[in-house]
């Protein structure tokens, strides 16, 4: 287990597609989500054009958790986005797990409108597990090894 | 063997003299003992350059999609073949201007291993049916084939040609038994455990990129590594630089590799890459049920999908 500093809160990033969460009330939705801690969106015109190094960066820099948000199956506003997200969500999910990075880190979930809530209690569950964990030490880079002339 | 060698350079004479090829792609007898390295003929004269022995380990396909409109001959191993298929399956490279003198392989020898196994230099090999004899200042040691294979020979399940024009050579018979050996092996082991090894091994990467130029899929004009706007991966050897480099490097092969193990005979430090394309093969197999360069009219599991792949994994 690794050690928490007592003022250690999780960072959480969540990749989401544009078209799954676009209501105003699905807005609420994420702005609850990201009262419970560090959580930042970043928002992708759908789940397949998530490169699988968005998620390696995101480990990388420090974040704790990283959700993988994208439309059902059939649902996908450009037919097929998400069908090949799928593939590419499944081989990377179980590479990680064997490289060793802890499997709850990295998770996958489909979001439609019609789900209200879902997203901040996916969030929710995500930090929750995150926090069992503890900070992510596999695969980040401290402060203090930036190269200079990154931000 | 030496009748492999022998058809191999009646092969490439035929070719040459009647003008069908423009050149020949195979290995001639390296500078170093234990290396044969690759060669390009393009003079019948010089066809008797050409030899075939356990020390051909280069994948010949690396070279196909850099030869623009010339008419090329080459040599193909079942790992050859199997990338020159994932290659023109890619659109990479053209059938029609491709022969591929195809051979049954006897899997190769690895250097290092071999190295290992003397002290002292080895200044000469020399290979006698099952056996390499090593020769250095004082010393000769006789050494059993068999101990000495490359890693992904030893467990590779293609070693005849999936496509050629001429097979030169007996096919020989294919053993898929031990495959993802290696692979189930270290899946057994803790995450951290796991963690901890892909740490150490990766931490003496030098950033030469051996890896991949070797591999005959890497074939991108400008690689992930090399951008710099946005710049994925900064210079150096910082430590989560070179892990994400090796993540991505295997993870691109998701699909696409051919298991020949270009990449981990490449490497100048001995970093065991082989383990993390051979995971995502066996990946591919169990989810999708695909293996690379074995079908000219499949395409790569990560270009289509199909409404019933497996999702249990997504919330």
């Amino acid at each position: 287990m690794n050690e928490k500093p007592s003022d250690w809160e999780p960072r959480v990033l969540a990749f989401m597609c544009n078209w799954c969460l676009y209501t105003k009330a699905d807005q609420a939705d994420i702005a609850k989500a990201q009262e419970l801690s560090d959580v930042q969106v970043v928002k992708v015109p759908c789940s397949g054009r998530i490169n699988p190094l968005f998620i390696l960066k995101a480990l990388e820099e420090g974040h704790d958790g990283v959700l993988v948000v994208g439309c059902h199956p059939g649902d996908c506003h450009y037919k097929e986005g998400n069908y090949l997200g799928r593939r590419k969500f499944a081989t990377l999910k179980s590479f990680l797990e064997y490289l060793g990075i802890e499997e709850e880190r990295v998770r996958f979930a489909w979001v439609s409108p019609a789900e209200r809530g879902k997203f901040s209690g996916l969030v929710r569950e995500l930090i929750a597990d995150v926090k069992k964990l503890g900070p992510a030490r596999k695969l980040t880079r401290s402060p203090a090894q930036k190269v200079k002339g990154e931000r | 063997m030496k009748d492999v060698q022998r058809r191999i350079r009646e092969e490439a004479r035929r070719l040459l003299s009647e003008g069908l090829v423009d050149v020949v792609i195979g290995f001639e007898k390296g500078t170093l003992p234990l290396h044969s390295t690759p060669v390009f003929i393009r003079d019948a004269a010089d066809v008797d350059r050409l030899v075939w022995d356990s020390f051909c380990g280069n994948n010949l396909a690396t070279y196909l999609p850099k030869m623009g409109d010339q008419r090329v001959a080459v040599v193909a191993k079942g790992c050859d073949s199997r990338a020159i298929v994932a290659l023109i399956v890619e659109k990479q490279i053209a059938r029609e201007k491709l022969t591929i003198i195809g051979v049954p392989c006897q899997r190769m020898i690895d250097p290092h291993k071999v190295v290992k196994a003397v002290e002292g230099e080895i200044l000469e090999a020399e290979e006698r049916d099952e056996e390499i004899v090593v020769r250095g200042e004082g010393f000769e040691k006789i050494l059993r084939r068999e101990d000495y294979l490359s890693r992904a020979c030893e467990t590779c399940a293609h070693r005849n040609p999936v496509l050629y024009d001429v097979l030169v050579g007996d096919e020989v018979e294919e053993d898929a038994s031990s495959r993802y050996a290696d692979v189930e092996s270290f899946e057994a082991k803790p995450p951290d455990e796991r963690w901890a090894y892909f740490e150490r091994q990766v931490s003496r990467c030098i950033r030469c990129y051996a890896c991949r130029e070797a591999c005959p899929m890497c074939y991108c004009e400008e690689c992930f590594v090399d951008h710099t706007r946005p710049r994925w991966i900064w210079p150096g050897v910082h430590p989560s630089d070179i892990q994400i480099w090796h993540i991505v490097r295997a993870y691109h092969q998701t699909g696409r590799c051919v298991e020949c193990g270009a990449c981990e005979r490449a490497c100048p430090m001995e970093i065991p890459l082989l383990y993390l394309t051979k995971k995502l093969c066996q990946e591919v197999w169990e989810l999708y049920g695909f293996e690379a360069g074995m079908s000219l009219e499949e395409l790569p599991p990560l270009a289509t999908f199909s409404p019933e792949d497996e999702e249990g994994f997504i919330r």
